[in-house]
């Protein structure tokens, strides 16, 4: 392989200030993606142990269809599929106003609120049945009970495999570079294209997931050695991306 | 909405799309059944290295795994695709880059549902089959592996239904998969909403199959 390196071109003349933009949209986009997809997580994830038939199978519905479609075909769907849907002024709106992103912010959200949604259940499930009798018993309503009860200390013992979700979440964040999101990805391609230098840029990009990664996961062991609850921890479902 | 625009083009959207017939190198199920058979092979060996007693191959084994864990599968594709050129001194076909970076990516995670579920198998069983003086490599093949692999299948049925959504991302250095094919016709025909509706719809079905499958076989082999 005779392949010269030539590392300064990640920060001579335009392409430092790509990457650092790219770096930004990664994190806006996983953020935003990330709060639709815990409230949406939560709220179906709770649903789905309510009792309830119906509610249970809405939300069981949500899941199962949203989980098992590729999120590149959410991305696909909400960005070029949806806007004919829907109204004339909201659509220009929407065109002016970076439509692609809002695309990419509800693939995300939606596709890993139905991840998310069976972490939490699980987590609801590993709390013993007692609690929620106790908290029945002391004359609180069901949504009383859940929301001051049971979905604070599931939230409480998810913290692992959320973290785990989290993480999918960031790294899936770079297919909305197939509907144009200039995150880190499509920032390391355009530094391909315009200086020929494909190695570089991807170790750019490469290093900047690791350390987003490292940075995420460091946190969040912080987090959750501060909320754990002594002698409970959830079971089950971690893994795959 | 209308509907005619799959029925016009079904035989391109699931034959060439999904199976792989037809004049383009393509297939969700070409790309995908490989990259399960060969990812599984590959994903064997590093989760036995990372268990192994020598640290020469527990070490790296531990390396590649976080590695490939920590990056999108979007970046190791393009890896390939641009960097596989610059080592060869020539261009791979498209399906060449595809199944490497997908056998190598998948390698990883699957790997560690490997090592899980080596680890779940209760140590009595290791020192009973020891004891009866079995060796190291026939431990692993006659007492380890198969109550490993029953334990093993409800997470390798997932990873292999991730695998398949993945192969989706197959389409972004143009190899026409399902989704590719969808963006083909859509070129064309302009008609979004019930193009990307339908490949959801077939995408849906393959998983929830390999889901229901995977149920009744644990329930069988349980």
């Amino acid at each position: 392989m005779n392949y010269q390196f030539d590392w300064s071109v990640l920060w001579s003349g335009q392409t430092g200030a790509w990457l650092w933009h790219g770096f930004l949209v990664t994190l806006e986009l996983s953020a935003l993606g990330w709060l639709v997809a815990v409230a949406l997580g939560v709220v179906s994830g709770a649903l789905r142990t309510v009792p309830l038939a119906p509610l249970r199978w809405l939300a069981a519905a949500y899941v199962e269809f949203f989980r098992n479609v590729p999120l590149l075909v959410w991305m696909f769907f909400w960005y070029f599929g949806m806007p004919p849907l829907l109204p004339a002024g909201l659509r220009e709106w929407l065109l002016d106003h970076s439509a692609e992103f809002w695309a990419g912010v509800c693939a995300l959200g939606v596709y890993h609120g139905a991840r998310f949604s069976e972490v939490i259940r699980s987590g609801i499930h590993s709390i013993p049945k007692t609690q929620l009798e106790a908290a029945l018993s002391t004359g609180l309503t069901m949504l009383q009970a859940y929301r001051l009860v049971l979905i604070p200390i599931a939230l409480r013992l998810i913290v692992p495999p959320t973290t785990n979700e989290t993480l999918n979440l960031v790294k899936n964040s770079s297919v909305a570079l197939t509907i144009g999101v200039a995150e880190i990805t499509f920032q390391t391609r355009q530094i391909e294209t315009y200086t020929a230098r494909a190695f570089e840029a991807l170790a750019a990009g490469t290093l900047i997931y690791l350390a987003l990664c490292l940075a995420i996961a460091t946190l969040m062991g912080r987090v959750e050695r501060r909320v754990a609850i002594p002698g409970m921890i959830a079971r089950g479902h971690s893994g795959e991306a | 909405m209308d509907f005619q625009v799959i029925t016009d083009n079904f035989n391109f959207l699931m034959l060439q799309g999904f199976v792989g017939f037809g004049s383009f190198a393509g297939g969700t199920l070409r790309l995908a059944v490989p990259a399960i058979v060969l990812g599984f092979l590959l994903g064997t060996m590093i989760g036995l290295a990372r268990l192994a007693r020598s640290r020469w191959l527990s070490i790296p084994a531990k390396i590649y795994v976080e590695f490939f864990r920590g990056v999108p599968l979007v970046m190791v594709i393009f890896w390939f695709w641009f960097i596989i050129p610059t080592l060869l001194g020539r261009s791979l076909p498209e399906y060449g880059v595809a199944l490497t970076a997908f056998v190598v990516f998948e390698a990883a995670y699957l790997a560690e549902i490997i090592r899980a579920g080596i680890q779940s198998v209760p140590r009595g069983q290791v020192e009973a089959a020891t004891a009866t003086g079995l060796t190291r490599a026939s431990l692993m093949r006659h007492i380890i592996l198969p109550q490993a692999v029953r334990n093993m299948i409800p997470a390798l049925v997932t990873q292999f239904i991730v695998l398949l959504k993945d192969t989706s991302l197959a389409s972004i250095i143009g190899y026409v998969d399902l989704t590719k094919a969808a963006q083909i016709v859509n070129n064309r025909e302009i008609r979004p909403f019930e193009l990307y509706l339908f490949i959801a719809v077939v995408y849906w079905l393959c998983s929830y199959a390999m889901s229901s499958y995977a149920r009744r076989w644990e329930r069988a082999a349980g």
